[in-house]
């Protein structure tokens, strides 16, 4: 922080500000009564406050979550669909591949080869920055590569439990129309492991994709995570890491209160106990 | 889904023994700088092409290789080694143990995952034993959950009772007929996990927590690189396309693994 060359005064002045002359302790309790007040302290570097900043930076991950969400979800149960409902065929082999290369590529290597193709070869969206909805494209589609992948995955196995269901061959022996079978009874019975699969990306997402933020300069919580480390700026370090794990948990609860309201069965459960 | 299982064997054997031999293979220095061949595109010289100081990109390709898979692999097998033990204990002991160990768990397991990694590897200095620590902190977790809930089905077998009947004691119980049972299914876990610790690993060293400069991982060629992606494409593109080949033939070994020994795992 103030380089090799400092004056011994100078660094025992700034520890004494940032309080590590004290002993591990007395820091440890200090930083959870910081804490219990609901702040994080200040940033080594800016000197700014760290929540502040989280605040400032959190709708921009929120964007960039979003945007990778809306292109995940339908593109992921759609692919997840055909799988399931063409099981065994050429088309299952050829999608579960794709989704299983989707899980291996690191977002940091697709990131930043589609930043090459769209944005420096072909120049039709700009490469990184935060703005408006053209420097949220390239991000959101490298954030839902993964999302894509596990997504279709989990549909594809959870929709051909349903599909044995007797309850499957009975409506199609009713001679419901199969988009309706499919749309209503079978989707309606695979959805809990599909919100839960959903909702943990989002949640994760929501904590700051650190490597596409960093890729694209996209100012979010995951960058703020980047540039803490580099910097070794601990308390804004400690400040994302807890609020990235406490949005995690909160969307994990909220998925589960979820459940309740989503699937009968559940209720039904919990009244039988 | 055999041949697939085959041919990413093949293709794991042949990267890692190039990784291995590396000295015979390259011809290069990895680290060595030449200011004469700066950013050559791929040739016969140089297979991959060089960067921006001139390093041979291939060579530093097949040393990376020796840490980026190496850590991986420990990573994996520390993860298997503290699971398994702890998964044992607490599928066999049961009551309080077992609520203690799965309380803990939970608890990492409610992290996400490379946001505990990045949690737990600023604590230490950076390089490659803060990067398998940081994994297998995270990474015994899930394993002890499956080895415990395997161990649950167990421990009513009648080839326990008989054991206890004949006087084993709770240690040769645990470690000469319960863990051997569980290698099977060890040896499954670690081959799903796998490609997920290789990706982790290049997240970490992609952020710049793993081994420093100028030692080459696959992850911190990336990120050293990243700069000089419209001008040298080959600098960037090479090191993530063996990230991405390694991590898929691990996740395909894993998966038909998996399908061959038919056990009911579901997990990403």
């Amino acid at each position: 922080m103030v380089g090799e060359r400092a004056q011994i005064e100078v660094i025992q002045k700034i520890r004494k500000e940032i309080g590590a002359d004290k002993n591990l302790l007395s820091q440890y309790f200090g930083y959870i009564r910081l804490l219990l007040k609901g702040e994080f302290g200040r940033s080594y570097y800016t000197n700014r406050k760290v929540f502040e900043d989280l605040v400032l930076k959190f709708p921009n991950t929120l964007k960039l979550a979003l945007g990778a969400m809306i292109i995940a979800v339908p593109v992921g149960l759609f692919l997840g669909f055909i799988s399931a409902y063409k099981r065994d065929t050429i088309t299952d082999r050829v999608v579960s591949s794709v989704s299983v290369a989707g899980l291996s590529i690191p977002v940091f290597w697709s990131g930043l080869l589609i930043m090459l193709f769209f944005s420096l070869k072909l120049k039709i969206l700009p490469p990184s920055g935060t703005g408006d909805i053209r420097f949220l494209i390239l991000p959101s589609i490298t954030l839902s590569l993964p999302a894509i992948a596990t997504l279709s995955r989990v549909t594809r196995t959870t929709l051909i439990e349903v599909f044995d269901m007797p309850f499957v061959t009975t409506a199609r022996s009713k001679g419901i129309r199969e988009l309706k079978i499919n749309s209503i009874h079978v989707f309606k019975n695979a959805l809990i492991p599909l919100i839960t699969v959903i909702g943990l990306d989002f949640g994760s997402y929501l904590n700051g994709a650190v490597l596409t933020e960093t890729i694209f300069g996209w100012d979010g919580i995951g960058r703020f995570t980047m540039e803490g480390i580099i910097k070794r700026d601990y308390p804004v370090i400690m400040g994302c890491i807890i609020v990235g794990t406490f949005i995690f948990v909160l969307i994990n609860l909220l998925i589960d209160i979820f459940y309740h309201y989503l699937d009968p069965r559940v209720r039904l459960h919990e009244n039988n106990r | 889904m055999r041949t697939t299982g085959k041919v990413s064997i093949a293709i794991l054997i042949l990267i890692s023994l190039l990784s291995l031999f590396a000295p015979f293979m390259s011809g290069y220095d990895p680290d060595k700088i030449d200011l004469d061949s700066l950013k050559e595109p791929p040739s016969f010289n140089h297979l991959f092409g060089t960067d921006n100081k001139g390093r041979d990109i291939f060579s530093r390709i097949l040393y990376g290789g020796r840490i980026s898979i190496g850590v991986a692999v420990t990573a994996a097998l520390l993860s298997m080694g503290i699971g398994l033990v702890v998964g044992l204990c607490s599928g066999y002991f049961g009551g309080k143990v077992d609520t203690a160990i799965m309380a803990l768990v939970d608890l990492i397991l409610s992290f996400p995952a490379l946001l505990l990694a990045i949690g737990i590897s600023v604590i230490f200095p950076p390089g490659i034993y803060t990067v398998m620590i940081a994994i297998a902190a995270v990474g015994w977790a899930p394993f002890a959950r499956l080895i415990r809930s395997y161990i649950l089905i167990l421990r009513g077998s009648l080839f326990i009772e008989a054991e206890r009947a004949l006087g084993g004691s709770d240690i040769r119980i645990l470690f000469v007929h319960l863990m051997p049972q569980c290698i099977p299914l060890s040896l499954v876990i670690i081959g799903l996990k796998l490609g997920g610790y290789l990706l982790t690993e290049a997240s970490l060293s992609f952020l710049g927590l793993g081994a420093q400069p100028p030692t080459a991982t696959w992850g911190s060629m990336i990120s050293a690189n990243r700069a000089y992606i419209s001008s040298a494409p080959w600098m960037v593109f090479f090191p993530g396309f063996m990230i991405a080949i390694t991590a898929l033939c691990f996740n395909a070994l894993g998966d038909s693994l998996r399908d061959r020994f038919g056990y009911p795992l579901r997990f990403r």
